[in-house]
């Protein structure tokens, strides 16, 4: 598959907000389930290993009728947008829904989504904000355990510790491809669009993982072919977009601007395990060692032994940023109450910033574009990071 | 007169008085004592286990915000706060305090509160919290003690989640108290703090209780903000605190027996012709005004959900002096917003019919996703379940521009009148 078909086959996903490709796969797979889950992290490996589908739900910019008499206006969108997407019967080919521990807003969905569905399954994953592999670590294998047990009542397949692993080992191959892709895209940024970065990921959240491997395996075997021109763009680290995303249309207008974006936090529980997962011994253990040594920093975790921002001056460093974007979607709590002291932190470490907020249903981009394209420019004439 | 001048206080209300009074003069002394200053949450706090270690002091910032706010102080510490970078949409508790900090950190009591010596995160029922006291890390430079406490999601308490808060109170939380206070742990001297906590809680279940009388000797949201201080901050667990509810049962039992409503600030409600109950938190920045709506119209909340944001103390839950750090988990477990929302939709329900309430209302508060997402879905609820038409109003903690008293008071004029054009088609 061409380059270009590649990238159109994960945009036909990303606008398939009715789930079809879902629902494709539930035909193909007589009486397996599928699993809807909220930003940002859960293991999929489990889901997997369950002989089920886990499907990645980040919102939607639809027209929202009915999700709005659910929410006042000074909440964030993509509760009211999955909420739609439910009401009209969108997502109505998942069997369950896990909502983990990211805000009070997501977590107060999983009681909602208790009262409005009662007859579906759904789960709020309790992630410790205790790194402690005795502390924190018990409780979260504990928690685990109880999901496998859900998940194992629910579709009645056995998550034995080979088919964990075999689920391990597949997710790490994931992994490594989306770090690959990221890693040639901080190399080259011209050769490795974000816009076409991101859609690949978002396809992911929606195809089985074997499929997805093959998707990423073959863009970056077509990128090979390709040569696109090198711009004077500025290279740019974006952060606060890890739970509601912005409009495709956002994405492109920052790139267009001017600015190469050169690392991001875009569908982040892609990329939550920064690394590969243990594939041989007892695969709960692997995952639960996983997550305490090797958990992104983002906001919804507590970061209690480093100051806060070091992870984001580091990365800036490693990829040679010249500017951070704070994009964070509007009334998004930890997004927001982090963006001070990350600031703080670039700024004594002289990169320089800026700021704006947008909604997943954000339709004019002409002001957006004038604000990147101006700290573009300014990091051009005057940046010295 | 002034409005201070013709505020009538009942007796329970000046010794609760000379408690913060005493308390905040003992914070500001404290680098004179030697006395060492623990910043925690009201929610989840962990009072009993603060105040086994005599050196300890503990400060509640949501109480300093709101009790700025109720002094008309928090409009400048927020916009101070929002003009260094914090947004306009987050919560209004975190940039009052940061506020505060920034010009001095003088308190509500008008006298300057000492920095942290720690940190003590229990983090029960708010997410936000978790930033918060990052925030404060990052402006004091202090030590912070983590507690997670994990939320009731799927409506239970289970083993895990006991152990779990359990193991943090040994190897993270009490390591670090005996470090700042420079003292051991007694575990006796915390039984013996726990064994005062049940005594006053029984007082303050009673009171809140007493809201089942007609009329209620008690307005359970606006007069409970009092009835729940002394419970929910730095004193309980102190014979302070005893000796507090001892008074205030007494003073309620006694308004039963003469069949009085209760206390507002201009002086005893005539007669009650609402009984409502309220979810969600008040305005602090016009609470006196928001409370006079409701009382001129004889509307009286027999039972509220922000009562019970420091515990469940009238589901049945006690501090037990035999298992005190199991307890001690159990109690941050059970906050109101550590529940889910069909925990939340159940127990208001249940608070409409065991009180009697022809009303339930909802203050939708702007900067608080914890108790406002989700709120419009229990407010549907509770109608299905009740039978009786919900009100909505939206306001905010402690911002100002977030009061609207001319709007909220149409529309709770309107509600009443639909509970009344209800009842009378009901007669």
């Amino acid at each position: 598959m061409s380059l270009e078909a590649l990238i159109e086959r994960c945009q036909s996903l990303y606008e398939d907000v009715s789930l079809k490709a879902v629902r494709a796969w539930k035909d193909a797979h007589p009486g397996a389930k599928a699993i809807g889950y909220m930003p940002v992290y859960v293991p999929r490996e489990i889901i997997h290993a369950a002989g089920m589908l886990p499907v990645g739900l980040m919102g939607s910019d639809i027209e929202i009728i009915r999700g709005d008499a659910y929410y006042q206006s000074y909440i964030c969108h993509i509760p009211r947008s999955t909420i739609e997407l439910a009401v009209s019967g969108r997502l109505d080919a998942l069997d369950g829904m896990l909502f983990p521990s990211i805000c009070d807003v997501i977590r107060n969905l999983s009681g909602m989504w208790k009262l409005m569905f009662p007859d579906k399954y759904a789960k709020y994953l309790d992630l410790p904000q205790n790194f402690d592999a005795a502390v924190g670590g018990t409780f979260y294998a504990g928690e685990l355990r109880a999901l496998m047990a859900d998940l194992e009542a629910l579709g009645g397949t056995p998550i034995t510790n080979e088919r964990l692993l075999a689920s391990i080992a597949l997710y790490n191959r994931n992994r490594e491809l989306v770090q690959g892709l990221y890693d040639l895209r901080a190399e080259q940024p011209w050769q490795v669009p974000t816009v076409e970065l991101y859609l690949l990921l978002r396809a992911g959240n929606v195809l089985p993982v074997e499929e997805h491997n093959q998707i990423l395996e073959a863009y970056r075997d077509e990128l090979q072919r390709v040569e696109r021109p090198q711009l004077d763009n500025s290279r740019i680290v974006l952060t606060g977009s890890f739970c509601e995303q912005p409009p495709l249309g956002l994405i492109r207008t920052i790139e267009r601007s001017g600015c190469y974006i050169v690392e991001d936090d875009f569908v982040l529980g892609s990329r939550w395990i920064q690394g590969a997962v243990a594939e041989e011994g007892d695969a709960l253990d692997n995952l639960v060692q996983a997550f305490l040594d090797k958990t992104v920093e983002t906001a919804s975790v507590y970061i209690a032994d480093k100051p806060k921002g070091a992870a984001l001056v580091s990365k800036c460093r490693q990829r040679q940023g010249e500017g951070v974007i704070f994009c964070a979607a509007s009334f998004c709590d930890p997004a927001l109450l982090d963006q001070p002291m990350l600031a703080h932190a670039v700024e004594s470490q002289g990169i320089p910033f800026t700021e704006f907020k947008y909604s997943e249903n954000t339709g004019q981009f002409q002001v957006i574009k004038e604000q990147t394209g101006t700290f573009s420019d300014s990091i051009k004439l005057w940046g010295h990071s | 007169m002034s409005e201070q001048a013709s505020v009538q206080k009942e007796t329970s209300m000046v010794l609760q008085k000379e408690m913060i009074a005493a308390h905040y003069k003992a914070l500001e002394e404290a680098p004179q004592t030697g006395k060492k200053l623990v910043y925690t949450f009201v929610p989840g706090n962990l009072n009993e286990l603060i105040r086994c270690f005599d050196n300890l002091l503990p400060v509640h910032p949501e109480i300093n915000a709101l009790q700025n706010a109720m002094r008309k102080r928090t409009g400048k510490m927020v916009t101070d706060a929002e003009k260094l970078g914090h947004s306009e949409d987050v919560c209004t508790y975190v940039k009052a305090d940061i506020g505060m900090l920034r010009s001095g950190n003088i308190g509500p009591a008008g006298t300057k509160i000492p920095d942290p010596d720690l940190l003590l995160l229990s983090y029960t029922g708010c997410f936000t919290f978790m930033k918060w006291f990052e925030l404060l890390r990052e402006e004091y430079n202090a030590p912070v003690a983590m507690l997670h406490t994990p939320y009731q999601g799927d409506g239970m308490i289970t083993d895990s989640m006991r152990a779990y808060v359990v193991k943090q109170l040994k190897e993270e939380v009490i390591p670090k108290l005996e470090k700042v206070s420079g003292e051991k742990f007694d575990i006796d001297k915390l039984r013996e703090l726990m064994r005062r906590s049940r005594q006053a809680e029984d007082d303050l279940v009673a009171v809140l209780e007493s809201a089942r009388n007609r009329p209620s000797p008690i307005d359970a949201y606006f007069g409970a903000v009092y009835y729940i201080g002394p419970m929910f901050s730095a004193f309980r667990g102190l014979e302070s605190s005893v000796e507090y509810y001892r008074a205030l049962r007494q003073e309620v039992e006694w308004r039963v027996k003469q069949g009085k409503g209760p206390i507002t600030p201009e002086g005893e409600l005539g007669q009650e012709r609402y009984r409502l109950v309220v979810e969600g938190p008040p305005n602090w920045t016009s609470f006196r005004d928001f409370w006079k709506m409701f009382y001129e119209e004889g509307a009286v909340v027999v039972a509220s959900s922000y009562a019970k944001v420091g515990g469940l103390y009238d589901q049945g839950f006690r501090h037990d002096p035999d298992h005190p750090l199991e307890s001690l988990a159990d109690y941050c477990f059970g906050c109101y917003t550590n529940l889910n929302l069909p925990g939340r939709v159940a127990l208001l329900t249940k608070y409409v019919k065991e009180y009697g309430a022809d009303g339930f209302l909802i203050n939708s508060i702007k900067s608080c996703n914890s108790f406002s997402a989700g709120q419009l879905l229990i407010l549907r609820e509770v109608e299905k379940r009740t039978g009786i038409a919900g009100g909505f109003i939206e306001s905010d903690l402690v911002d100002p521009r977030y009061f609207s008293g001319a709007n909220i008071k149409n529309r709770l004029e309107s509600y009443l009148q639909m509970v009344e054009q209800k009842r009378k088609g009901a007669a």
